[in-house]
């Protein structure tokens, strides 16, 4: 409730709420008002034009036209309005039907409604129109029957969304019949769409009436509504337009009031993306500087933000080194694939990314370029050396290419191979990752691939061009732990051949601790640890590292005591807390880390750094 | 509390896929079951077969040594806390809601919030206001409140971030103990099934392939899969991957559960199978089920040990298969 | 041996013959859909309460007339024997004869289904030619937030045109086009300007809902992981765009375009009748108001025929351009 009443605070919402109460009230109120007027026949005044009198003219019985707009009102909306439920219950009915009747009947309310759903309501209308007979009862129960598929459809897809949660499971697990089953849990939570799409869909119902009244399938005489009143004066167009014009006007304000009510509501309560205005204030590119040169990658004070505003990465730095491979480990919400989008300059507005210095092979890849053609020389520095790895090979394909020829594209592009040569490379590369019958499988969509070997052909992709750095984020988390193995191993072979430096993303610091010389550790869009992968086991001296360390169970956890925990949870990026982020968890928190923020000094950024000695005490000081 | 048992239990998906199949696996009576294997192994289907989310299309699954019926004394916690609890309902309401009928229903619900280590004047929250962690802790409470024989849990922990993980571990290790539950905990993680388990069944391709106290399975596992499951599990400390396999396996694609392999289902992936070693030519025909009782943990592997007691007089079968098939 | 375990395990895991599966899938449902539809304008006659040929002749028609009609008809065969009488005829191409008239249905639908083909056509082409680019630039355009209020602008443009019937809208493009300014003319069908206004009255709604549709598609598209993949590989835009977003976006929105067919199909009925359109639109509803069943009948089954082929159409298409949905519809 109070969602839709945040809904009708904005511009939009309140001018929509606003008309669609001024034609409710309308009809409510015309006929008692103006019924008098409206009927009132004046053989002197046929079919005149406007007058002060008349102020849209007059009809062939000399009945004033504007008082008949006002009252036909009533009519054309409650009909309308009547339709609308026949549509919504019969609709309701049918499309929840298989959480009722079970799977056989379901099935069969399933097919009636998707061969109903393909015929058009209008012909639907129609239909039933011959059936039920011409006349406002027969248009009212054509207009709701015909109504009623769609609105199905709609029921039938939202039940089928809810259905498949785990919640529903739950509840038949816990004995919960069927009709309990849709009163309770199923209705409950299709009830915003459904009535927001109720909404639009009398509006909908209101010009499908006055389209049936038009052509003289709906309200006779000499009852009135303004299909009516316009089908029986666009003969006389020319002479008197006001009267064929007054009612249409009439249609479309009334459907447009329900209409953008809907759709005021339904962009509320979906999710908004934040809208802000989108600039792009990245100051000049800086070079690069020239004393690290074997270094692949420089970064330094990385800052992520988004409106809100939020930063969820906040002066992050590091510097890869050629054949180095550096881990990334946090949290959800810690910062760390949005340090590798941004790295990889795939950060889209309004997301904005800062850095005092971001550059790739001595390039700097941050700010506007003087010369077009710089532009284009990145972009094939980044095309031919930088090679991304994404976490869901699932989706990271497109999936209406073949697998060959999305390897292939960025070659034709950047080293101006033929078709026919790219072709030949990628087929090399995927051998090269190890895909088994790789010229076959280079003519194969995505969905021909398995999880692991999709993963293959992505870093293939990546070495499709002379890669100096792989950036790799949460490859494997997608993957079961046999096939995992197979691509850590791959990625370390790559490292070893051709001396390219990775950047491995990962939640799992046992993963990250296997193949990478250098960790990283992140926390609230900070590195608060960084240490060679070796030292991780006993070195580790933020208290945040080896709380991590400490939770993840592995083969060797003693079995009598209980897993070591960090209280609390990690923190909203949205709110971030003064001082260190992590004190409100950390078991050694003073004051001062309540207040004052620590900076990275000395590969640590914490005020009471561990030594090694104390690492058992942090073990058991914990609950 | 009761034992869990299934009997041949196979559960199909249309014709063509059959996610269980043939599955015998005992829930001991105030033990706790871990199942691991890879997505798409059927364990998460053999969770639903249990608390009847599905039909098994042959087999039966007995509770006590009686068939079970329509509400049974089964609860399961799943993996998706986010998914798991009604968002248009209270956490309250979803708890009570399990309870059998009669219960006195208040006092039962925040009994269960306390015993889960929830304040209990949660009881009239959505579930919108709870992080994941504490949304899986109502939904180990919903489980309670059925009074269940037998739980199941269902890869509850990954979904969670890590630094949570360990909190609902203990809490169902603590709850375990305590109410002496008998459970099937499912997980694809082999060092968090370590760590709840009594005893460890491995499953691949919709069938159990290794099933044993767990200290035995872990400390001597018979089965290749097994091993490879291991072998990559992380252990302390280690700074390395393990070294690589057979190089002709290593890269092998998991099988596909629409078209099984016949005979032995790993031989496409096994280090010491036919790929590596051209006289095991039976994994390719001969399905190693048949004769799983009469090998160490009920291993689903020709060349696995026997069981002393069970192979008696006769030699193992496989030795004799060898003979034939050469 | 070896090799062998290799290529079997290896096999791709699709079906051996994906579009066999998928022609036959789709031509049971269109059998299917033929046979509902051709049953329910069947059973339309005897779903009318009380006696469909006293309706159309009038209380004041002999009951010798009415019973001679109703014996011509059928109808006092028992029901069965109706169908299959009906279904018999439907083979042969025999629709009845109209009660009105005298003229045989198939002549009348013969002479008046081409006026109303052309129409639907030539708006379903007005309506996509500017949708569907209308509606990508503007996905382009206010990608990510950008351009807020030419957003806003489009959006509700876009959904006051889709609120406006098309009869509505025909009485309007009348009145400013024929009647004010003397452009085109107000009715009828002749010469290429008696089209301009008919059409353009069924296009407008379609194609403002389709824009909408294909922006919102488009935008949903660039959120994809695979958008971001092309990216990651340095295309430049004009590649991303034309190459990955493009295909995919389209895809999406045909389902819908052929939705908006079907409809174009249906409010040919309303439009004929504001232009006078010498159409099966204007002959369903006077049909209609007559009682003239069989003409109904064999109307109905026309309008529906076409719907069908439509669906067929559109699916054909998916199949064509998304590999995996021949697997995936069901």
């Amino acid at each position: 409730m109070r969602r839709w009443m945040a809904v009708l605070r904005t511009p939009v919402g309140t001018g929509a709420g606003l008309l669609l109460l001024g034609v409710l009230l309308l009809a409510v109120f015309a006929p008692i008002l103006w019924s008098h007027q409206a009927n009132a026949i004046d053989t002197d005044h046929l079919l005149q034009g406007t007058s002060a009198d008349h102020w849209l003219g007059t009809d062939n019985l000399g009945r004033d036209i504007f008082y008949r707009v006002l009252v036909a009102s009533r009519t054309s909306i409650l009909l309308a309005l009547l339709a609308t439920s026949i549509a919504v219950v019969t609709g309701l009915a049918l499309g929840s039907a298989p959480a009722i009747l079970g799977k056989r009947g379901g099935r069969v309310a399933t097919a009636v409604v998707n061969i109903a759903v393909a015929f058009p309501g209008l012909l639907l209308a129609l239909f039933f129109a011959v059936v039920f007979g011409v006349g406002a009862k027969g248009a009212v129960l054509a207009i709701g029957f015909a109504g009623a598929p769609s609105f199905a459809r709609l029921t039938q897809t939202l039940v089928a969304g809810v259905a498949e949660r785990d919640f529903i499971a739950a509840a038949r697990i816990a004995g919960v019949g069927r009709f309990r089953m849709l009163v309770r849990h199923i209705l409950p939570n299709i009830a915003e769409p459904l009535v927001v799409n109720a909404t639009i869909g009398a509006g909908g119902t209101l010009l499908a009436f006055a389209g049936l009244s038009f052509i003289g399938l709906g309200v006779q005489p000499p009852a009135y509504d303004w299909g009516r009143m316009l089908g029986e004066s666009l003969s006389g167009i020319y002479v008197h337009p006001a009267a064929a014009l007054a009612p249409g006007v009439a249609v479309v304000i009334a459907g447009l009031a329900f209409n953008l009510f809907g759709e005021a509501v339904a962009k509320g309560l979906g999710a908004q993306v934040p809208r802000a205005r989108w600039t792009d204030r990245t100051p000049e590119a800086t070079p690069a500087r020239e004393d690290d040169s074997d270094a692949v990658l420089v970064v330094e004070d990385l800052h992520v933000s988004f409106p809100g505003p939020v930063t969820p990465v906040r002066g992050v730095s590091f510097t890869i080194h050629k054949g180095e491979i550096v881990g990334v480990v946090g949290e959800s919400g810690s910062g760390k694939s949005l340090t590798a989008l941004a790295v990889a300059q795939l950060i889209e507005p309004p997301g904005q990314v800062r850095a005092a210095e971001l550059s790739f092979l001595g390039a700097p890849l941050l700010g506007r370029l003087p010369v077009r053609s710089t532009a284009a020389v990145r972009r094939r520095l980044l095309g031919t050396s930088f090679a991304m790895v994404f976490q869901d090979p699932m989706t990271s394909f497109n999936p209406t290419k073949r697998i060959g020829v999305q390897l292939a594209e960025g070659a034709r592009e950047h080293q101006g191979l033929t078709r026919r040569a790219a072709m030949d490379r990628a087929i090399d590369r995927l051998r090269a990752v190890r895909v088994p019958a790789a010229e076959r499988r280079a003519r194969q969509y995505p969905h021909e691939f398995s999880g692991g070997m999709r993963q293959r052909a992505m870093i293939g992709m990546g070495l499709m061009g002379a890669p100096a750095l792989i950036v790799a984020d949460e490859p494997t988390t997608a993957l079961d732990v046999t096939v995992q193995r197979q691509v850590l191993r791959l990625l370390e072979t790559i490292r070893t051949e051709d001396d390219v430096a990775v950047l491995l993303i990962s939640h799992d610091i046992s993963v990250v601790a296997q193949i990478c010389d250098r960790v990283l550790v992140m926390y609230a869009g900070r590195v608060v640890e960084d240490l060679p992968s070796t030292e991780l086991a006993t070195g580790a001296r933020h208290p945040y590292t080896r709380a991590l360390l400490a939770a993840v169970p592995d083969l060797d956890t003693a079995l009598d005591e209980p897993l070591a925990v960090i209280p609390g949870r990690p923190v909203d990026p949205a709110r971030l807390p003064e001082g260190c982020a992590f004190a409100a968890r950390c078991a050694f928190a003073s004051d001062r880390c309540r207040l004052e923020d620590p900076v990275l000094i000395d590969q640590v950024a914490c005020w009471h750094p561990q030594a090694q000695a104390e690492y058992s005490n942090f073990r058991t000081g914990q609950r | 509390m009761s034992e869990l048992r299934f009997e041949g239990v196979t559960v199909r998906y249309g014709r063509a896929l059959t996610a269980v199949d043939g599955v015998d696996l005992t829930v001991p009576s105030g033990q706790v079951v871990g199942l691991v294997g890879e997505s798409g192994s059927g364990k998460s289907t053999l969770a639903r077969a249990a608390v009847g989310l599905v039909e098994p299309a042959s087999g039966q699954i007995l509770l006590d040594g009686s068939p079970l019926h329509s509400r049974r004394p089964l609860q399961m916690v799943f993996q998706d806390p986010y998914s798991s609890l009604d968002p248009r309902m209270t956490i309250g309401d979803s708890i009570a809601e399990a309870m059998p009928r009669g219960a006195r229903r208040r006092d039962e619900v925040v009994r269960l919030l306390e015993l889960v280590e929830l304040d209990a004047d949660r009881v009239s929250a959505y579930p919108g206001a709870l992080s994941g962690g504490q949304r899986q802790r109502v939904a180990i409470a919903r489980a309670l409140a059925g009074k269940p024989e037998v739980l199941i849990a269902d890869e509850i922990t990954s979904a969670l971030d890590v630094s949570i993980q360990g909190t609902v571990l203990n809490l169902v290790r603590t709850l375990q103990r305590e109410l002496q539950l008998s459970m099937l905990f499912i997980s694809h993680n082999l060092a968090v099934v370590r760590y709840v388990s009594d005893i460890v069944a491995v499953m691949y391709l919709g069938r159990i392939v290794e099933v044993g106290p767990a200290r035995d399975v872990l400390g001597n596992p018979q089965h290749p899969y097994t091993k490879e499951l291991l072998a990559a599990a992380p252990r302390r400390g280690s700074t390395s991957l393990p070294p690589p396999d057979e190089a002709l396996v290593a890269d092998a694609e998991p099988a596909d559960p629409h078209h099984p392999p016949a005979g032995c289902r790993f031989h496409p992936r096994c280090p010491i199978g036919p790929l590596i070693r051209t006289d095991r030519e039976h994994c390719l025909t001969l399905d190693p089920t048949a004769e799983a009782d009469h090998r160490l943990h009920r291993a689903a592997c020709h060349h696995a040990a026997g069981v002393l007691r069970a192979v008696g007089s006769n030699p193992p079968v496989h030795l004799q298969l060898k003979e034939d098939s050469q | 041996m070896t090799t062998q375990v290799t290529t079997a395990v290896n096999a791709p895991t699709l079906n051996a013959h994906p579009w066999l599966g998928f022609a036959v899938r789709r031509l049971g449902r269109l059998v299917g859909s033929v046979l509902i539809l051709v049953s329910a304008a069947f059973l339309m006659i005897h779903l009318i309460p009380g006696d469909p040929v006293r309706g159309a002749l009038g209380p004041a028609a002999a009951q010798s007339l009415v019973d001679a009609q109703r014996a011509s008809l059928g109808l006092d065969d028992p029901l069965w024997q109706q169908y299959l009488d009906f279904l018999h005829h439907l083979v042969t191409g025999n629709l009845g004869t109209s009660i009105t008239t005298g003229l045989p249905v198939s002549d009348v639908i013969r002479d008046r289904l081409p006026a109303t083909v052309e129409l639907a056509v030539a708006a379903f082409l007005v309506a996509v030619l500017i949708a569907v680019p209308l509606g990508l630039a503007m996905g382009v355009l206010t990608r990510g937030g950008r351009r807020p209020r030419a957003e806003l602008g489009f959006t509700s443009t876009a959904v006051v045109l889709a609120a406006i019937p098309e009869f509505l809208l025909a009485v309007g493009l009348v009145y400013v086009f024929a009647v004010t300014l003397h452009w085109f003319p107000v009715a009828g069908r002749g010469n290429v300007a008696s089209y301009v206004l008919p059409v353009l009255s069924l296009a407008v709604g379609p194609a403002a809902v389709l824009a909408r549709i294909c922006r919102v598609e488009l935008l949903a598209v660039l959120q994809t992981d695979y958008l971001r993949t092309a990216r990651a590989k340095r295309l430049p835009a004009a590649a991303i765009y034309l190459r990955h977003a493009l295909p995919n976006a389209v895809t999406a929105t045909i389902t819908l375009g052929g939705l908006l067919l079907g409809g174009m199909v249906a409010g040919t009925v309303l439009v004929e009748n504001v232009f006078g359109w010498p159409g099966l639109g204007s002959t369903i509803v006077s049909s209609i108001i007559a009682k003239d069943y069989p003409l109904v009948q064999g109307v109905v089954l026309v309008y529906g025929v076409g719907v069908l082929l439509v669906n067929l159409a559109v699916d054909v298409t998916l199949a064509l351009l998304d590999p995996r949905s021949t697997i995936r519809e069901s």
